[in-house]
Formats: C-alpha cells, structure tokens, sequence
C-alpha cells in the first residue's frame, strides 16, 4: 500500500460522480479530502480532477472557483496531479463541445467529437496500448507501463499527441486516440481508471507511490 | 477496438436479488454486493441493479445497497428503480452509481431524460425500455410498470425519441422473453439497432452464451443477464470465453 498517511485531495467538479473515485483511492490506503479552495489545491501533495458532464459546466467551475491558476501551477511544477476523463481533456486547450471555453492549456492538443460512424458516447471497455508508436522524443510511461482494457464513457477525445514531455497511451475507436497521458508526477487519462477493474487500480496505485517517490523506475 | 460488454444484471427487493419470470413469481438468489463482487472476480465488465420494487418509503435501504455494491466493485454501476426526478438520480450517483437508468417516468415525462441528460451527461443516463410484442407480432409495445401496464407506445419510436432527448444507451428487455431462456428477442434488436445510434443493451431470455452470440450479430453493444448467473448455469468467464471462441471481442483478464 502506498504510504499509510498519504491524503489525496479531490477537487469536486460540480456534477461529477465522486463516490467512484472516492472510494478507489480509500481502497488503496489513502485518506481523501475535498477541496475547491487554491490555496489548498496548490499545497496539497496529491491532487485529483475528475469530471463528468459538459466541458462548458466544468470549466466554469473551475473559473467560479478560481482554481486555473493553482491548477495550471501545481501542473508546470510538476507536483503529483491525476486528471480523469472531462478532467483530462480540460487540460487541453479547449473543446469542440465548447467552442467558447478555454481549457487549461497545459497539454497542446483540443478536444474534438467522435464521427458519427461509431456509436457516441463511447461506452465500455478498450484496450489501452503502451509503448506502440512510441518515439525516442516521447519516453515511455511510467504509470501506465503495461497495456490492457481500461472503461471509458466520452464522446470527445483528444486525437493529437500533446508533445512538449507527454507520454502517451493510445486507444482506437474510429482511430486512434489519446488514452492517457503523462508527464512527470501528472497522469491524465481519458478513460476511468477508477472503474478499469484490477487493472486501473494498479494504475492508480502507482500514480501514488511513484508521483510521490520520484523518478524510481516502474514495477510492472 | 471497443469490446462487447458482458453484464449480470441484479433485480434487488427488500435488499435481496430476486429473479422471477416475465417481471412476476419472484424467488431470492443473493446478496447483491456478493453476488456483485463475484461477478467482477468473473470478468464482469459492468453490474446493472435495479430495484424492482422501489418506492418512495424504500429510498433509503436502496441507497444502502448501492453504496455497499460500490466499494465492493472496481467496475462501472448502473442503478435504476423508482427513478421519477432529477433529484433521484442524483442520489443514486452520490451514493455510489455512475450511470442511472430511466423507465417508467421517463415514459410519463420523456423531459426527465432531457434534464438527466443535461444535468448529468449523456454518456451517465441509460434509458432502459420495456418491450412486448403486439398480438400481430409485427411490432412492439412499450410496458411499463415493472410489466403490469401497457401504454400504447410504440417501442422503436420510443427508443429513437430517447435517443434524441439524450439517453447514453438503451436497456433494450423484451417483456415476452424475460427469463423465459429461449433467447433474446432478436428482431427486436435488430429493429431498435436500425433507428438508435447510441449504445444497445440486450436483456431478456439469455439461456446460454450462443443466445448472446446471436444478440451481438443483431447489433447489440452489450448483453445482460441474470437467470443464467444467478443459477450458477454458467460463470461470466466461461461466457466470455465461448463467445471469444466465436471471435467476438471481448475483455479477457
């Protein structure tokens, strides 16, 4: 288990479903804390941004709340953050369900709809390649060091690699798309790790121990 | 590639799953967060719970059981039963569900899956529908009220309208098969799949892994059922592997 007094801040987006993510992070040992304050947020060791529903309502929350800039701080410095789904993509730059919002802008790459030759949203579960594509520029993940099937719900994804030190995971639905991606102590994955059974557990679980141990090398 | 969802379905009264023939003779097979657990353990990629006798004084033992079913499983919960407002969904996602299924009311008041829809996403509102041959046999009949009332709608028109208001996916159950085991009803699939762009999920009649296969082909995104994991007939994993077998993707872990 990763360290026994290790508490996690959860940001609580609004209308996001938190007892899933609540209850993964209890399960694996850690104490969980709410917070929308930017003085905590920026101080907290480890921080988690879910998000369910319109990118719209999420940033505007954000923005209600003051928190871009503890956000976008915590990210630059590398300070152990896990974004989740809507979470991930409002690091983007922004999204085709919003034209209007700006995203975070941490990761260069926007959001776009999936076509309507696959079924939208995309429910279920897809297989999470590691490693394939992967160039000399973008190092291989750490946290996500093994492929396997993680659980997604999103009608957006992120279609552009985001360069600039992420490293990314791949899926494929009417091609391919970002899955996860990482840099340093930051993890944002499209998918839910919190609901991709044994395998996002262990995801999470490494995201804990390795964003707060340093540059160890992985365990899987 | 997005794979085929296997999901044990749990009908829940008085805190127990119960499984009965055509929504009626009722019989107990277990304990929900265990039964839950196991399926997971299994390879279940998704647990459906519905309250089958869920009513306003029954709110808070059904909310007990969906948060014991959610720190039991690592996997996606979809909870439905006496779902009649926003409010209700909303406690059954704080309590633990990620996605919420819509019957009755929203056949009442087809602006609840609009409201759901905008409040919650799409991708967390399921609407799940009812469906009963009509005495041509050439179309279906939407039921509602756990089967007992007919309401003179059609079943395609109504999952396309549902489509359209912002249901994520349809739980697709033909009242004729439920737990009848002779199948699913296949033209049923077949016809909602050809008016539907969203996710379907096939319910009723499953009697072994081939009923599913033949669901699938239909154009089905995910297969539930009950009677056939509840009665031990078949595990979730051996499922999984016939229809591997038959080259259908599935998760294997």
């Amino acid at each position: 288990m990763p360290g026994d007094s290790l508490t996690v801040t959860v940001v609580p987006t609004g209308v996001a479903n938190l007892a899933s993510i609540v209850t993964a992070l209890r399960r694996l040992g850690t104490e969980v804390a709410m917070s929308v304050n930017p003085v905590e947020i920026g101080a907290a060791s480890h921080v988690v941004l879910p998000g369910v529903g319109s990118y719209a309502a999420g940033i505007r929350y954000l923005d209600d709340h003051d928190l871009r800039g503890a956000l976008v701080e915590r990210i630059e410095a590398d300070r152990p953050t896990l974004a989740v789904c809507l979470g991930m993509q409002m690091l983007s730059r922004g999204s085709e369900e919003a034209p209007g919002a700006a995203g975070l802008g941490v990761m260069n790459a926007r959001a776009t709809r999936f076509p309507g030759t696959v079924r939208v949203p995309q429910l279920g579960w897809n297989r999470v390649a590691v490693g394939e594509g992967a160039t000399d520029a973008a190092p291989h993940c750490r946290f996500v060091c093994e492929s396997g099937y993680a659980y997604y719900a999103n009608s957006y994804r992120l279609v552009e690699r985001p360069g600039d030190g992420w490293s990314c995971a791949m899926s494929d639905y009417a091609g391919p798309f970002v899955a996860c991606a990482e840099r340093g102590s930051v993890l944002a994955c499209q998918f839910h790790p919190e609901l991709s059974g044994v395998w996002g557990m262990a995801l999470i679980e490494r995201w804990l121990r390795l964003a707060q141990t340093g540059k160890e090398a992985p365990t899987c | 590639m997005l794979t085929t969802r296997i999901i044990p379905c749990l009908d829940v009264k008085d805190g127990r799953i119960v499984k009965g023939v055509r929504f009626q003779n009722l019989r107990d097979a277990g304990s929900p967060t265990e039964q839950a657990r196991l399926y997971e353990t299994q390879g279940a990629d998704e647990i459906v719970l519905l309250d089958v006798a869920a009513t306003p004084d029954g709110r808070s033992t059904q909310l007990d059981i969906v948060a014991s079913v959610r720190v039991a499983l690592s996997i996606p919960l979809t909870v439905g039963g006496g779902v009649r407002r926003v409010e209700d969904a909303s406690a059954l996602l704080d309590a633990g569900a990620d996605k919420v299924a819509v019957n009755s009311a929203a056949v009442r008041n087809p602006e609840l899956v609009q409201r759901l829809s905008e409040r919650f996403g799409r991708q967390c509102v399921v609407v799940a529908i009812d469906a009963r041959r009509s005495p041509d046999a050439r179309s279906w009949e939407v039921v509602i009220q756990s089967g007992s009332q007919a309401c003179d709608l059609d079943a395609l028109e109504w999952a396309k309208r549902a489509g359209e208001l912002g249901a994520g996916e349809i739980l697709l159950t033909s009242w004729d098969r439920d737990g009848v085991g002779e199948g699913y009803d296949i033209e049923l699939i077949r016809a909602v799949r050809k008016v539907v762009n969203v996710p379907i999920i096939a319910s009723g009649g499953a009697a072994d892994p081939e009923d599913m296969k033949q669901a699938i082909d239909a154009g089905a995104d995910a297969v539930l059922a009950a009677s056939i994991f509840h009665d031990g007939r078949f595990s979730v994993r051996e499922v999984k592997a016939h229809l591997a077998g038959r080259r259908v993707e599935v998760r294997l872990s």
